[in-house]
């Protein structure tokens, strides 16, 4: 310590006034531990994104629960939100501890954090029908085409033509999670780049008030074993091919709309909660409730070669996996035993119907 | 060779013994020909008879054209283990009708449709020949019904000859239809056309018979999978997964069925979740998510489903989440005979996974534990915060068993070591791996739980007892050791086996379906060979102080198992002290068919020397 004060103040000075969000948290309450992973790393932007929504959303820690598979981009639940429960499951297997944590618990709110090669590979039996049922869910793939804990191999979303630090050649088509997801039935599907910042923390805030399952496919690049010349995850080719099909901007349903706004070249979505999305136009016409445009669209990407990013579709009126059960609306984890126990009555009405 | 109807029984060789309420029926049919109905009218008269009986369905791998057989076990002792000998066939199926007569002993009466021919195959058995297509023309317009009502002629005609009462016959065939009264009259009517048949043609010759006994009044008929899914419902199962494989499926499809009726709340919102999951993969990871997340959850598979649940399953113990997975095995690997029983997955269950893992195994030998320990799988599983598996097999969960009404689990629900809001309020934080009470099991927390100090992060790799990521190696052996000794505490909690245990020097442990051809062998030792044994049925795995005890106060102990690798005994060794070992002699049974009282008795002969 420099110096100790001779004389102590008689009143202490007053300290800064924490800024806190909407139930009166700071974002310090969103922290998590500090980072094992490289110095760099996109995963690391994404985290602080993620701390961001959820404190600029007012997202009470205690409700949201964590969930990751197996890689770098899984461990990075546990650098942020810390005072949310967490599971890091097996690799590609997350998708279904977390269908089966929100079905004992359908007040939680979830977030999986994959990567591609924990989704596009080992776990795409799973991602795909997590997918298929429109579980309430964030899932993120931390996309760099590598997979990094087990020292730079390819993974299935490695680009055409992307080279290998040793020099490997990928000649095998890349898997477009975006184009699976839509198809497949998830509600709200995007694609960014964890180096832009406005982008990522949009699509993520809007995320957190859509019903339904979120795929955002953010590309995140790996500055250990794909960031050199050669490859199509790295900042400077994301830097360089980097379109955004619009300009997404959010208003959460707590906030009300204070920027006026062409209805000519912005398009409006308004979410479940009453949030609203505004979509504005770029350089061309783009229908982001349009499953069949948006599947046609990225694969016009992948022709010409762009790396499309925004927001690509969205559905906000189809019953997410949990309403379709007409599950009671508690959790079914702590239903009393009086409610999840029948009485003796019915057991003796059972066995008199087998004697 | 002769087309001629054989309306008189021949039969050459001694005369028969009257067997009265001592015989198995085997019934010999197509599958996909409906014949379950006919077998199970078939079983329940001679149970209304009041006649102790059971059944076992041997049926293929294919939803028709395949051969399939239906055993009925009548037997006034009680016997219900699978008989080997069968002493009436009746012979529907043309591709096996041959081997099928070929294989009786001599004295056995064979019942079989006319086309068949069968009389000449051989001439030491008694004949019965029918013109079922004949006779189910006139009871039976609808030719497309033929096939099925077809089958009902059989139950008509044995009947008649073994002397089941019509009155018996009607309520079974009404109880099958249910409320389907044109159904039941149809197929009523078919048994009746069978039963004038007999009488009017066929001479008693064989030495079957029933008579009224009093011996299964107030008791029920049900199969091991409706015994798990109600003892399952009871225990306030709320999330359930699956993934269809043979023999567990029905598990889950007769759960849906109860929870539909009676787990839909009065606001018409159902207090449970079903899902179908996309592999076994996926219904293990959703029931352990389930379970992390504070639900009662179960899936329900067989072997290679098991061998899928693996890495999860070991996930499951590290992590320490709760879960019931109810193994119904069968046969070998996914190609080998997966309508076949084995208690094939012992070792395989106990040990699933890698590193360091032991589960808890649960074993019942009958429908009433079937369903008694679907309440003790999840009580176990939410104590002790660990993966319970339940290792039924096919034979019991896919036949019909008699029992006694299962009893109400009057006990109430405990949920083990859950630390809520109060009660960390109270204690400030706590550590989710941190050995507190000196049995092995931390204290948990739920996600949801308004507490700024609930949450912990969740891992199968090392983590210190505050859920903290370590590589520590004081940290991994630490909690390695208190995931041991909590292995140890559940010795005490887990259900203590049965030990019948007199002056005798023989014993024989048991576990599952084997128990009932034990119970028959080792009257079979007593009264052939004047041999007295002692006898233990296991009921869970680890195993408690008294399978210790047991070896220890025998001379030789025989261990019998449903497998080719003595499964259970290769777990026994490695938890006796080593001058136990050599007692141990082993006897097993894996032909794919239920084990045999007489197969015991035989082994355990050769092995005494006798």
């Amino acid at each position: 310590m420099a110096s100790t004060p001779t004389t102590p103040p008689t009143t202490p000075p007053a300290a800064p006034a924490v800024k806190t969000n909407r139930i009166g948290l700071s974002v310090m309450e969103y922290k998590g531990s500090k980072t094992t992973l490289c110095a760099g790393c996109g995963h690391n932007a994404i985290s602080e994104r993620i701390i961001d929504a959820m404190y600029e959303m007012g997202v009470q820690p205690e409700r949201l629960a964590k969930f990751s598979g197996i890689g770098c981009s899984s461990k990075s639940p546990a650098y942020f939100l810390s005072r949310s429960h967490s599971f890091n499951a097996v690799h590609g297997r997350m998708p279904s501890v977390a269908t089966g944590a929100l079905l004992a618990n359908r007040t939680l709110m979830g977030i999986g954090v994959s990567g591609d090669g924990d989704t596009a590979s080992i776990g795409m039996g799973q991602f795909v029908h997590l997918m298929r049922r429109n579980l309430p869910i964030i899932y993120i793939i931390e996309d760099n085409g590598v997979y990094g804990l087990t020292k730079g191999q390819f993974s299935a979303t490695a680009d055409l033509g992307s080279k290998l630090k040793t020099g490997v050649i990928n000649d095998l088509p890349p898997i477009d999670t975006c184009a699976m997801a839509i198809e497949l039935g998830a509600t709200m599907v995007g694609r960014s780049f964890s180096g832009d910042k406005k982008q990522v923390l949009t699509l993520l805030k809007a995320a957190i008030a859509h019903n339904g399952t979120v795929m955002l496919d953010i590309i995140s690049p790996c500055v250990t074993f794909n960031d050199h010349e050669g490859s199509t995850k790295s900042y400077k080719y994301m830097k360089d091919h980097d379109e955004p099909i619009h300009d997404v901007s959010f208003v959460p349903q707590f906030e009300e709309i204070n920027v006026d706004y062409d209805p000519g070249t912005t398009t409006q979505v308004t979410m479940h909660d009453g949030s609203r999305l505004l979509l504005r136009k770029l350089e061309e016409d783009y229908d982001a409730t349009n499953r069949i445009e948006a599947v046609k669209r990225l694969m016009q990407a992948h022709e010409k070669g762009e790396v499309l990013t925004g927001l690509f579709y969205i559905d906000t009126k189809k019953p997410n996996f949990l309403e379709m059960l007409n599950m009671t609306d508690k959790p079914l984890a702590t239903l009393p035993e009086s409610v999840t126990k029948p009485p003796k009555s019915v057991l003796d009405e059972v066995m008199e119907m087998l004697k | 060779m002769a087309t001629d109807v054989v309306t008189q029984p021949q039969r050459q060789g001694p005369p028969p013994v009257k067997a009265v309420n001592d015989f198995s029926i085997q019934v010999a049919t197509v599958n996909g020909s409906g014949s379950q109905s006919a077998n199970m009218v078939l079983l329940r008269s001679i149970f209304q008879m009041g006649i102790p009986v059971s059944g076992k369905n041997l049926f293929p791998s294919n939803i028709a054209g395949l051969p399939t057989w239906f055993t009925i076990r009548a037997n006034k002792d009680g016997y219900i283990a699978r008989k080997k000998e069968v002493d009436f066939l009746i012979a529907m199926n043309p591709e096996t009708a041959i081997d099928d007569v070929k294989s009786l002993a001599p004295g056995s009466a064979v019942l079989y449709d006319e086309p068949l021919n069968l009389a000449t195959v051989r001439t030491d058995v008694v004949f019965y020949s029918a013109p079922f297509d004949k006779l189910v023309a006139p009871v039976c317009p609808e030719a497309k019904l033929r096939k099925l009502v077809k089958n009902m002629i059989y139950v008509g005609m044995a009947a008649q000859l073994i002397g089941i009462s019509m009155d018996e016959v009607e309520k079974a065939v009404r109880k099958q239809f249910k409320k389907k009264q044109k159904a039941a009259d149809l197929n009523f009517g078919a048994v009746k056309a069978g039963y004038d048949y007999a009488v009017a043609s066929l001479k008693k010759a064989d030495h079957c018979w029933v008579e009224p006994m009093n011996a299964t009044q107030g008791k029920i008929i049900i199969d091991g999978n409706a015994a798990a899914a109600l003892g399952s419902m009871f225990a306030g199962v709320t999330v359930v997964t699956w993934y269809p494989i043979t023999p567990s499926s029905s598990v889950c499809e007769q759960l849906i069925d109860y929870m539909k009726h009676y787990r839909i709340g009065a606001d018409g919102k159902a207090t449970f979740a079903i899902v179908q999951a996309e592999d076994e993969l996926a219904a293990i990871g959703m029931v352990l998510g389930a379970g992390w997340a504070g639900a009662r959850s179960l899936t329900a598979t067989s072997g290679p489903g098991i061998s899928l649940m693996s890495e999860f399953a070991g996930l499951g113990y590290y992590a320490e989440l709760p879960g019931v997975i109810w193994n119904i095995q069968r046969t070998g690997p996914s190609t080998g005979l997966p309508t076949r029983t084995m208690q094939g997955d012992i070792l395989s269950t106990a040990l699933l996974s890698h590193g360091d893992t032991k589960h808890i195994l649960l074993l019942p030998d009958s429908v009433a534990e079937c369903f008694d320990m679907a309440f003790d799988a999840f009580e176990l599983a939410e104590q002790f915060q660990t993966p319970v598996f339940v290792m039924s097999d096919l034979d019991l969960g896919m036949n019909n068993w008699m029992s006694d009404p299962f009893k109400y689990p009057d006990r109430p629900i405990k949920r083990g070591k859950v630390l809520d809001k109060a009660a960390l309020d109270k204690a400030g934080s706590f550590a989710r791996y941190k050995d507190v009470d000196g049995d092995g099991i931390g204290y948990r927390t739920l996600p949801g739980t308004d507490h700024p100090a609930a949450a912990y992060f969740t891992r199968g790799s090392g983590h210190n007892d505050r859920a903290q990521y370590s590589e520590r190696p004081d940290d991994y052996q630490n909690n390695m050791d208190r995931l041991a000794k909590k292995f140890d505490t559940a010795r005490a909690y887990v259900p203590k086996p049965i030990v019948e245990t007199g002056k005798s020097k023989i014993g024989i442990i048991a576990y599952g379906t084997t128990h009932w051809a034990i119970v028959e062998s080792r009257d079979q030792l007593r009264k052939e060979y004047k041999l007295e044994t002692d006898y233990l049925r296991l009921k869970a795995y680890p195993f408690t102080r008294e399978v210790h005890d047991f070896v220890k106060n025998h001379d030789r102990v025989y261990l019998v198992e449903q497998n080719r690798d003595a499964q259970m005994l290769d777990l026994l060794k490695l938890d006796l002290s080593v001058d136990q070992i050599p007692k141990l002699r082993s006897i097993r049974h894996y032909n794919g068919l239920p084990i045999d009282a007489r197969s015991v008795t035989d082994e355990l002969v050769t092995q005494e020397g006798k």
